[in-house]
């Protein structure tokens, strides 16, 4: 593997190591960014108006149950192609789940009498939502995109199956080719890029917490 | 649907399988956070770097651990071992947080009472602390056995997943049928794993059955 990994030629390229690292990336934050789009918006509707909260607390329980490769499958299968369509339904199907509920349990957990004090301060409802729980919400709020995140970078490793690129590709190729330093290549890689997106979402949840929030 | 039919044994021997490689996981990795909690929680120093480090663990896509575990453990890539392993990790780094927060909620009174009646420590922890844990470690232990059920399948990319090769078979074969199967089948047996421990920790607590009915009321 050291080998693999030392080899200049394996890093540059169409099919280099930067190549692929930049392509899951990018299946990642396409994925991510529309699970945000969608998810966020409905779990702050609930969690601020409290209806359809039964929907939002069995999202999170849900989505842990959803076998990603079967649904990685099916979607290939329904939509009847290969491709980044298919994937990206699929990624964003993992994605949602965890940004809604945590969303939802951030802003449904804010303390009625903070609330009720915005309101006698003469806060309308938009105000309430985007100056008190939102903010007062954000460390749930990333920790939902964290571990949505998570969910869809190893999901997209799984992609390359469907004859996508990505870090995948040296998994399910080394696999085929029964070359072992190429998978483990290809293992390393998600893992550390996994962990390092993970640090990443732990750094933006500290600077956006409030400065209120961190004195309590 | 005759798919169904003539692939019966099929579907059951991947279920049994699934279980199997979901469950064994769940059970070894409790058995070696309880003790490795309880150390944490009398070395307290201990406690915060485990769960930190549990968390990273976590983090690690299973398609990577199930593949880099060979490396480690010497054994071929597509034995079940790998798969046991991995998810007991992932099972001992989630446990251990729960493990901790269950045993710190013992209240010190009762704690000290415990000792004042003359129980020892093991007594005390299997008798005293552990029971008044479970419901934090239960919390975990739902969330992982969930987790597990659905990472299982994702083994079926190197040739063992349970129900997750009736993925890999139908999208080989362009055929809708079993995949249908297999996450209809992985989503009943989560749900189902759920309901089993939920009643498990009702068995397990008695106590919060009297407790209950007052706080509904309420």
């Amino acid at each position: 593997m050291w080998q693999y990994l030392t080899d200049p030629f394996n890093w540059s390229g169409n099919e280099g190591i930067w190549a692929r690292i930049l392509q899951h990336l990018w299946y990642t934050f396409a994925a991510l960014g529309l699970s945000v789009l969608i998810g966020l918006p409905i779990g702050l509707r609930i969690g601020h108006t409290r209806r359809g909260a039964f929907l939002a607390i069995n999202a999170g329980n849900a989505a842990r149950a959803l076998p990603s490769l079967g649904l990685l499958m099916l979607a290939v299968l329904l939509t009847n192609q290969i491709g980044f369509l298919p994937v990206l339904i699929a990624l964003v199907a993992l994605g949602i789940p965890p940004i809604l509920a945590s969303t939802y349990a951030g802003i449904s957990g804010v303390d009625p009498a903070t609330i009720d004090a915005a309101r006698g301060m003469g806060m309308t409802g938009r105000e309430i939502l985007t100056k008190v729980e939102i903010p007062i919400a954000m460390p749930l709020i990333i920790s939902g995109v964290r571990s949505a995140t998570l969910q869809i970078v190893s999901t997209a490793t799984i992609a390359a199956l469907v004859s996508l690129g990505g870090l995948g590709r040296y998994v399910i190729d080394g696999l085929k080719l029964r070359d072992f330093p190429q998978m483990f290549t290809g293992a390393l890689l998600v893992a550390l890029l996994a962990l390092l997106l993970d640090a990443l979402f732990a750094l933006i949840g500290r600077l956006t917490v409030s400065p209120g929030l961190k004195l309590g | 649907m005759t798919w169904i039919g003539d692939n019966l044994g099929l579907i059951w021997e991947q279920l049994r399988e699934h279980l199997y490689l979901a469950i064994v996981p769940v059970i070894l990795g409790l058995i070696i956070s309880i003790p490795l909690g309880y150390v944490a929680t009398r070395y307290s120093w201990l406690a915060n770097p485990l769960i930190a480090f549990g968390g990273l663990l976590y983090s690690l896509p299973s398609i990577a651990l199930f593949i880099v575990l060979p490396a480690i453990l010497g054994t071929k890539v597509l034995s079940t071992l790998n798969i046991i392993v991995a998810l007991t990790i992932y099972t001992v780094s989630l446990l251990i947080r729960n493990v901790i927060d269950g045993l710190r909620s013992v209240p010190p009174d009762v704690r000290q009472s415990a000792i004042a009646v003359g129980y020892g420590a093991l007594h005390r922890l299997i008798a005293v602390d552990l029971p008044i844990a479970v419901p934090v470690i239960f919390t975990g232990l739902r969330v992982v056995t969930v987790a597990n059920i659905s990472m299982v399948s994702v083994g079926a990319v190197i040739g063992i997943g349970g129900l997750g090769e009736l993925f890999t078979l139908g999208f080989q074969k362009d055929f809708l049928t079993p995949v249908v199967v297999g996450v209809v089948l992985s989503l009943a047996l989560a749900l189902l794993a759920d309901l089993v421990l939920v009643t498990l920790q009702r068995a397990l607590t008695p106590w919060a059955r009297v407790a209950r009915p007052v706080a509904e009321v309420v």
